[in-house]
């Protein structure tokens, strides 16, 4: 019996020395001790402060873009294989649900090529599969498998893109994630510590920063519809009408060619500039070496002609090209300091691969975290205090027993949090505060069944043990019940709900540790120190 | 101490009141669901803005909605309980309408009861960084003595402030007490910024898609909950207890949310985690009374099923007023100093209890009582009551036993102690 209960003693000493070490470490002095707590217990955000955003991923434009891409690529080929066609074009795919019905059409393919047409689009272009519609007329859309790549490929570089703009905007320990809600494949998550005006950080987030530098064929035209009447209502190929920045209330179209000369991709580097003498704000760029290579052919071929800067489908600038240029340029028509540092920005992040749409914000000011932490903190303690109160009023000396699980519990608790990186959230603490009132409970059970065996008759080192084997069952039961539901919150619960459900496991776990295992141990400790047992304070 | 001790009161006897009650409050949600057109959804479930304003002085409510309004903001001002602080909520389902509509919302509101800037910068907006840069060069020209950290060291005190104090510096000359603030600095601090009486400190924004789809998940994470503790309970027990317990956690379900419609409080995504909670606790409490029923019927072979749900109920009596009393009090302390937040959770934990203490022995143990009579009356449509009830107690005994094996071990060893 006393061997028994000395290992049990080193096992529940070991639990407690290790989420001790869990929680603070080993600190050397009372500074270390609250960085290492500071270190160690992670705070969500809804109580330290900061922004939190749910965007989702246009995914559709990621679809339109490749399929773009692959036009441009049959065009040349076909041509260069000598095969005729009337047209090419893709359908406009508007939603992410439909994203990946994206299709291209080729018509008036000749019957005599049919079959060296067919060749030539499974053998090069594999990703995609060719139906034909009837003798002459095709229709491309592409492989599941493909189409789930791009998918992923697409979150990935967003999730690449935004983070390195947080990066750039200095916001330390943010994080972009996958909502990880199991349908919602095209979300992802922004945390923002600290920031609690995110407007302006929201706005550098969605822009995308696509940049070209594109051939002017003509204009620029007062309207769209100008441009179109110019050219007998159909645009050459190859070519696209782009609108300049709204100025003013002006705004003009220029036709430039539709694949450009360099594109955000080829940028090295990007600042923020000052124009010496007018004093303007512009954003200077630097071409990475093979873009800088086809850039100087270019332009020392054009000088003269003019060249559009786009920047998301709007036309930036138009300068004439004055000379040949080689691995740098800028881009001039700013407004002011910001909005050129803002560019020079998303030139460095690179572009985005989709568009993105804000679904969900969530700004907690940091002294409304601070209420949070100060209110919940109050709610818990009051609760706590309360309890062991009545608990030490109504059990007397076994009251202590069930106070020592209490805070062991506790302390396990906030170590679990600890040594799994958990977060502690609003939720989180109601989480915790439920744990206390399981762990009431499981204590009053077993000790009203103690008490009940007492009256039995029995003695009392019997007693205890039928307490609390007797009670164990129920425990057990009831424990596992509420184990049950949290799965399904954790399962279907987003964010904060979660971390509800994780913290009330972890306690409901520890509380079958502390109020069976650990009281035991402290009963059978107190019985079997004294030689004759007859009275039992409870 | 004990409250009690071989209580023997009739449960079950007076249970017809009861059931009646239980029924008319389950209507009364009902129909108070049904008037006003299902619960009334948060932001988390229905899409729209909220966005929560701090007050130095908080104007009267009335006079908030009533400068919104005027701007044709639609807004429905609330104010926070025990704060000065107003959360205002706009259905504002898009990004870019929530940024112009917050923008106009604070400018409204500056310009209706805040402070005139007069050309200097506001201290109760923006971060230490902001006001760092703010600040360095007026203090430089005033010859004060610090270096770019010091002066990021006095901003970042500065807002630290600011921040323990729920976002609001009310006068300049509060600032006395933190560090680096030298009545030089003050002049300066003085000189350039000044205090609004307002703040946003926090906004909520949910679209109306993840507002669909949170209500969707939510609605399938009760039923799943449900539902996994039915097979569970029936795996431990039978089946019909697994069913008594359902109804009885559903019957807490209905009549909380009935009371959320009839006090007009919002179900938001915290309350659902509430309610799940609440489903457990119910359950749990479920399950004890029921955890002695089956160890009774066991013991007690010979008697009828009602007297010993009785002699159940009594038994665990004291336990259940203890445990329900007492989580019932954290339930209490976190309603009454949980702050606005968790309001809705731990009023929905408070009803919760009550409720759910209510049903284990109100509406599970009725339910078997009922179920064990059905069958009796079908096995013997004609034979008198009294004779034949005791025949089903002993096979459903013996049809616990193998479920409980350990049960039975324990009992044992007990007896030769």
């Amino acid at each position: 019996m006393k061997r028994n209960i000395k290992i049990k003693a080193v096992v529940i000493v070991a639990v407690i020395l290790v989420c001790i070490y869990g929680i603070i470490g080993l600190p050397k002095s009372k500074a270390e001790l609250v960085a290492n707590w500071k270190h160690n217990i992670h705070l969500g955000l809804d109580l330290s402060g900061g922004t939190q955003l749910v965007m989702q991923v246009q995914l559709q434009d990621a679809f339109k873009t490749n399929a773009d891409r692959t036009m441009d690529r049959i065009k040349d080929e076909l041509q260069k294989d000598g095969i005729q066609f009337t047209s090419i074009d893709r359908n406009d795919p508007n939603s992410l649900e439909t994203a990946d019905k994206i299709e291209i059409d080729i018509k008036g393919v000749p019957v005599a090529k049919s079959s060296a047409f067919r060749g030539t689009i499974s053998e090069q272009y594999p990703e995609w599969i060719l139906t034909p519609l009837n003798s002459t007329d095709y229709k491309l859309t592409m492989k599941p498998t493909e189409a789930l790549k791009l998918k992923q490929d697409t979150m990935s570089q967003t999730t690449a893109t935004i983070e390195r703009k947080i990066n750039v905007l200095g916001l330390a320990e943010s994080s972009v994630q996958p909502t990880g809600r199991s349908d919602a494949e095209a979300e992802l998550l922004v945390q923002l510590p600290g920031v609690d005006d995110p407007g302006h950080v929201k706005q550098l987030l969605q822009t995308q920063a696509v940049l070209e530098w594109d051939e002017v064929k003509d204009g620029p035209y007062s309207t769209r519809d100008e441009g179109l009447t110019k050219h007998g209502g159909i645009l050459p190929l190859g070519t696209k009408l782009v609108p300049t920045e709204t100025r003013g209330g002006q705004q003009s179209w220029y036709l430039v060619s539709r694949s450009a000369i360099v594109t955000g991709t080829d940028i090295r580097d990007s600042r923020a500039s000052q124009d010496p003498t007018t004093g303007r704000w512009e954003t200077g760029f630097v071409l990475d070496q093979q873009a800088a290579k086809r850039f100087e052919n270019y332009t020392a071929n054009n000088i003269g002609n003019r060249a559009a800067i786009v920047v998301d489908g709007q036309v930036i600038s138009a300068p004439t090209i004055q000379s040949r240029i080689s691995d740098s340029g800028r881009i001039t028509g700013a407004a002011g300091q910001e909005e050129a540092s803002d560019l020079a920005l998303n030139l460095r992040a690179g572009s985005l691969p989709a568009s993105i749409v804000y679904e969900e914000e969530r700004t907690v000011g940091p002294s409304l975290g601070a209420d949070s932490i100060r209110e919940g903190f109050r709610a818990g303690i009051a609760g706590l205090i309360a309890v062991v109160v009545w608990m030490l009023f109504y059990y007397r000396r076994s009251g202590i027993n069930a106070t020592l699980a209490l805070v062991l519990n506790a302390v396990i608790l906030v170590a679990a949090l600890s040594y799994f990186d958990g977060v502690l959230t609003l939720p989180g603490i109601a989480g915790v505060i439920l744990t206390i009132g399981m762990a009431v409970d499981s204590n009053v059970l077993i000790f009203e069944r103690i008490r009940e065996e007492l009256r039995a008759g029995k003695a009392v080192v019997a007693a205890v043990d039928a307490g609390f084997s007797k009670a164990f069952g129920t425990i057990v039961d009831t424990h596992v019940t509420t184990v049950v539901s949290c799965a399904f919150l954790f399962i279907f619960g987003t964010g904060p709900v979660r971390g509800f459900a994780v913290t009330l496991v972890i306690g409901l776990v520890a509380n079958v540790f502390t109020a069976v295992f650990v009281s035991k141990t402290i009963f059978d400790w107190e019985l079997s120190s004294k030689r004759q047992v007859t009275a039992l304070s409870i | 101490m004990e409250l009690f001790r071989n209580t023997n009161y009739d449960f079950l006897g007076k249970k017809w009141p009861f059931i009646i009650l239980s029924l008319l409050l389950t209507a009364a949600g009902l129909t108070s669901l049904a008037l006003k057109g299902g619960p009334r959804y948060g932001i988390d479930f229905k899409g729209g803005a909220l966005i929560r304003v701090a007050f130095a002085q908080r104007p009267q409510v009335d006079k908030v909605r009533a400068v919104l309004n005027a701007k044709g903001l639609n807004a429905d001002v609330q104010e926070v309980q025990g704060k000065q602080e107003d959360i205002i909520g706009i259905d504002v389902r898009e990004d870019r309408a929530l940024q112009s509509a917050r923008q106009n919302i604070v400018n409204t509101l500056t310009a209706a009861f805040g402070q005139p800037a007069n050309g200097k910068y506001n201290v109760n907006a923006g971060g230490a960084d902001a006001l760092a840069n703010q600040l360095r060069g007026p203090l430089q020209n005033a010859g004060v003595a610090m270096n770019d950290q010091q002066v990021n060291d006095l901003a970042t005190n500065i807002i630290g402030y600011r921040t323990q104090h729920s976002g609001l510096i009310r006068n300049l000359d509060d600032l006395r007490s933190v560090p680096g603030v030298t009545p030089q600095v003050l002049n300066v601090l003085k000189q350039q910024v000044y205090p609004d009486t307002l703040a946003v400190v926090g906004v909520d924004q949910v679209g109306p898609r993840i507002g669909a789809e949170l209500q969707h998940k939510a609605i399938l994470a009760v039923l799943y909950a449900l539902g996994g503790m039915l097979v569970y309970i029936a795996f431990r027990f039978e089946w019909i207890y697994g069913a008594a317990a359902v109804v009885a956690v559903f019957h807490d379900t209905i009549i909380t949310l009935g009371l959320f419609s009839l006090f007009n409080k919002e179900i938001s995504l915290t309350v659902v985690a509430a309610l799940l909670t609440l489903v457990g606790y119910s359950m749990n409490d479920t399950i004890v009374t029921f955890d002695r029923i089956r160890e009774n019927l066991k013991l007690l072979r010979r008697e009828k099923l009602e007297p010993i749900i009785n002699l159940s109920v009594n038994q665990t009596l004291s336990r259940t007023v203890l445990t329900s009393g007492l989580t019932l009090l954290t339930a209490l302390a976190l309603f009454l100093f949980g702050g606005q937040v968790l309001n809705g959770f731990s009023f929905a934990l408070v009803c919760g209890i009550i409720v759910g203490t209510y049903s284990s022995v109100y509406v599970a143990a009725p339910i078997l009582v009922f179920f064990n009579n059905f069958m009796e009356s079908r096995k013997h449509p004609a034979g008198s009551a009294a004779s034949a009830s005791k025949a089903p107690a002993a096979p459903k005994a013996a049809a616990a036993q193998p479920k409980a094996p350990k049960q039975n071990v324990r009992g044992g060893t007990a007896k030769v102690k």
